[in-house]
């Protein structure tokens, strides 16, 4: 029986044609459902795309590897949902190009971390991380301080966003550099519109320097929205559609 | 074949060569003029100087005509010898950059500096996995597989000055992607950090690679694939599918590096580590499997113990492995049904690698005694055991309760490098060991004693590294999950950050063993090649082994 095996032995293209096949099933069983079993993502409210400021501070958190320490993905475990917060739900990395679920925690999840410190402590911990946690092991980011977030692409950057889905509005799009700049100037003349535009978002001076907008301003934008989305006093995760 | 015939086959070759050269070329110094950001600037200034330097080499070889040691050799060799030293180069570099990231772990005042991004943490974690996984790995699999083809097919490397393309083709990967991560450039995506201009390069590479690969298959005076070669073919082929699924991504701009992967949230999460662990499966697995049935059987003198054991392994290797993904993502929003069907594939690849872990070590059968005399061989067979035991690890840990455990710690990090250094680290030595007196044409290794050392002090690295992570993570998974008597979490996270302190020094300490035996190793094939050892020419450079075994 085993001298079948001669045709991929002798034959180069029939033995590459048996490889690809044999390597194709796995993935085409077990991702492509993902885009067409409708309970794969949770039906909540909350989930909002990112702003423009939130985008580029999105964009330095990749840049830095944040992804190589920090998950952002608590577990239905009690003692995660009691360190971290409420388990992390599909649809709230649903806007996430690329997801940053994240692999190994060197430090703590950061999928909740939004609201949880003060923007000045984020300052502080990025400046210098052993100034306000001795025993860390994280590297300082005191350059993101001096750094003035990169604006003129924004347009690009949302648009790039509609393609792939994320609902941006026209208008979000039209205003994306005024409005990365904006959400960090609370007093500037843009704040209102930007607060109509993405309304119950926080603008604020994130990196308490008013002169200018930082990637430092970004970051922490970034990080004091996350896991903020979903009203969990609201969400039932026991219902039947909500139950995976 | 004659001279003249050799050197009109290579300009024909060489004009295409020089065709994407120049449109590469073109792009980078479009891409330096019209940069939205000074890291792509100075990524595209660096593709240029590499694409002129190229080109230039293309002209020169031209210019010379064809080598005299080329005509009539029967093998092209020089391309390996190549490899080998690039190889050598890269896995020092990637273990040095190891070490380092290492000791930011232990000692983060000394090693970081507040003003200066380049050498964060997360920035030289990339280039550390990148540089030990791709580019050493990378060229010693480029390496061996353009040795070991030309053998068993009893073939000289097809494609002219192909080979020489994928060769430097794939080192301008390295470079671009080397400095890239020190600037930042990043995809976010683990082990698939490469930008979208160099995941494209990479793809052009790749499909040169697989031509030569195959033409030389075509070429061949046997009739029967050797085994290695399904290997090397299965890896060839799969990792380009995982490459251009997992990397589909939308550019900001064609002159910027930032791109946005065409998936989100969940579905790009189970595309990457689809990806991320047949990385594992087929780089780091199928790839050295390959170096495994071609080194062992040679250096052991032996044939491969069961022919019919590596049909069975080989076809049920590559079938199961590629559903093993989502163990990376138990616990996770990922939907449950997924998370056991890749649980259940996990548990079921364990037969098929000790399979192959079986075929490896029984080929020593009748030649046991060598492994007291032969450092090399014993090098190669270790690997083997490695091979068998983080194969035996990986099922355990994509148990979901055992995962509930290890995730997120030091463990996996610990069972990889047990792969790493132990699995994928010592059979490349050792390949790298035999190759080096067989191309520069030695009668044997500058120094047995040398490997001896090289052996032991690797060894006990590994160890001290693999046992100390596994205490680490499993320390920190119990901290995590810990309560009082009251009910409370006893610990805060940054305890266990604490309390991790003196294993990140063992670990640091075992991986600065590791670099040092790379060290000696490199002094002791830098002697062999430049003559230390007595000369020998092969009575024939045809294995016995070379014959499909039936």
């Amino acid at each position: 029986m085993w001298s079948f095996h001669k045709w991929f032995e002798r034959h180069s293209l029939i033995l590459i044609v048996g490889i690809l096949l044999v390597v194709s099933i796995g993935g085409l069983v077990q991702i492509t459902p993902l885009f067409f079993i409708e309970s794969t993502i949770e039906r909540v409210d909350g989930v909002r795309p990112y702003t423009p400021l939130e985008l580029a501070g999105r964009r330095v958190y990749i840049r830095e590897g944040c992804y190589v320490c920090h998950s952002q993905m608590i577990r239905p475990l009690r003692d995660e949902v009691e360190r971290y917060g409420h388990y992390s739900l599909a649809a709230e990395s649903m806007y996430d190009h690329p997801f940053q679920w994240g692999s190994k925690r060197s430090g703590p999840d950061l999928a909740r971390v939004g609201g949880r410190y003060s923007d000045e402590w984020h300052r502080a911990h990025l400046v210098d991380p052993r100034s306000v946690v001795p025993e860390s092991v994280m590297p300082p980011y005191a350059f993101l301080a001096n750094a003035d977030v990169d604006a003129t692409q924004m347009d690009d950057h949302v648009r790039t966003n509609r393609l792939l889905n994320v609902p941006y509005t026209d208008e979000q799009l039209a205003n994306a550099e005024t409005d990365a700049l904006a959400q960090a100037q609370p007093m500037g003349e843009h704040a209102f519109d930007f607060e109509q535009r993405y309304p119950g978002v926080a603008v604020r001076d994130f990196d308490g320097n008013p002169e200018r907008v930082t990637e430092m301003d970004a970051l922490i934008a970034y990080l004091q929205m996350l896991g903020t989305g979903v009203d969990f006093n609201a969400y039932q995760a026991d219902t039947p559609e909500n139950r995976r | 074949m004659t001279a003249a015939a050799a050197k009109k086959e290579w300009r024909i070759d060489a004009f295409v060569i020089l065709l994407f050269v120049a449109l590469g070329a073109f792009y980078a110094l479009w891409g330096a003029a019209h940069a939205t950001d000074r890291a792509f600037a100075l990524q595209m200034w660096t593709a240029l100087a590499a694409f002129v330097v190229g080109g230039l080499m293309v002209v020169v070889h031209l210019s010379r005509g064809p080598r005299p040691a080329d005509i009539g050799s029967r093998y092209e060799n020089g391309v390996v010898k190549a490899g080998v030293i690039a190889s050598m180069f890269w896995g020092i570099a990637g273990f040095l950059v190891g070490l380092v990231i290492a000791l930011q772990l232990a000692f983060p005042d000394i090693f970081y500096f507040a003003d200066f991004g380049w050498l964060n943490f997360g920035r030289l974690r990339p280039l550390h996995t990148n540089a030990v996984i791709f580019a050493f790995g990378g060229n010693v699999l480029i390496a061996t597989s353009f040795y070991v083809v030309q053998r068993t097919c009893r073939a000289r490397l097809a494609g002219g000055l192909w080979p020489w393309f994928v060769f430097w083709g794939f080192q301008l990967v390295i470079l671009l992607a080397g400095t890239g991560y020190l600037e930042g450039i990043t995809q976010g995506r683990e082990y698939a950090e490469l930008p979208w201009y160099t995941d494209i390069w990479l793809t052009i590479v790749w499909v040169a690679y697989l031509l030569v690969f195959l033409a030389t298959i075509w070429k061949r005076q046997e009739k029967h694939i050797y085994v290695a070669n399904w290997f090397y073919l299965a890896f060839i082929v799969t990792i380009a599918m995982l490459h251009l699924v997992n990397n589909m991504a939308i550019p900001v701009s064609f002159s910027g590096w930032f791109s946005y992967s065409l998936f989100s949230g969940v579905q790009d999460a189970l595309t990457q580590w689809w990806y991320g662990h047949n990385a594992v499966g087929f780089f780091l697995t199928a790839g050295f499997l390959a170096i495994m049935y071609y080194f062992v059987p040679k250096q052991a003198d032996r044939p491969v113990y069961s022919y019919r054991l590596s049909i069975v392994h080989f076809w049920a290797l590559i079938f199961l492995y590629i559903w093993a993904g989502p163990h990376h993502l138990h616990y996770t929003a990922l939907p449950q049904w997924a998370q056991t069907l890749g649980m259940t594939f996990s548990i079921m690849l364990w037969m098929p690698s000790w399979g192959g872990m079986i075929n490896g070590l029984m080929t020593l059968s009748g030649a046991w005694d060598k492994l007291r005399t032969d450092p090399v061989l014993r090098m190669l067979v270790v690997s083997v055991a490695f091979y068998g035991m983080s194969t035996f690890e990986g099922p355990v840990m994509s148990i979901r309760a055992v995962n509930s455990l290890s995730h997120y710690t030091d463990w996996t990090i610990g069972h990889v490098h047990s792969g790493a250094l132990g699995w994928v680290g010592f059979v490349s030595f050792g390949a790298l060991y035999c190759l080096v007196p067989w191309l520069w044409k030695r009668k044997q290794l500058y120094s047995n004693a040398l490997v001896e050392w090289h052996f032991w002090l690797s060894t006990i690295g590994i160890v001290l590294y693999i046992t100390s992570m596994w205490v680490a993570g499993i320390m920190q998974g119990l901290m995590w999950r810990a309560y009082n008597e009251f009910g409370f979490l006893e610990y805060s996270f940054v305890e266990t950050v604490e309390a991790m302190h003196p294993y990140y020094i063992i670990r640091a300490a075992g991986g600065g063993l590791f670099l040092v035996g790379a060290l000696v190793m490199a002094y002791n094939l830098w002697r062999t090649a430049t003559g230390a050892a007595p000369a020998h020419e092969r009575a024939s450079d045809v294995p016995a082994a070379a014959v499909a075994a039936e």
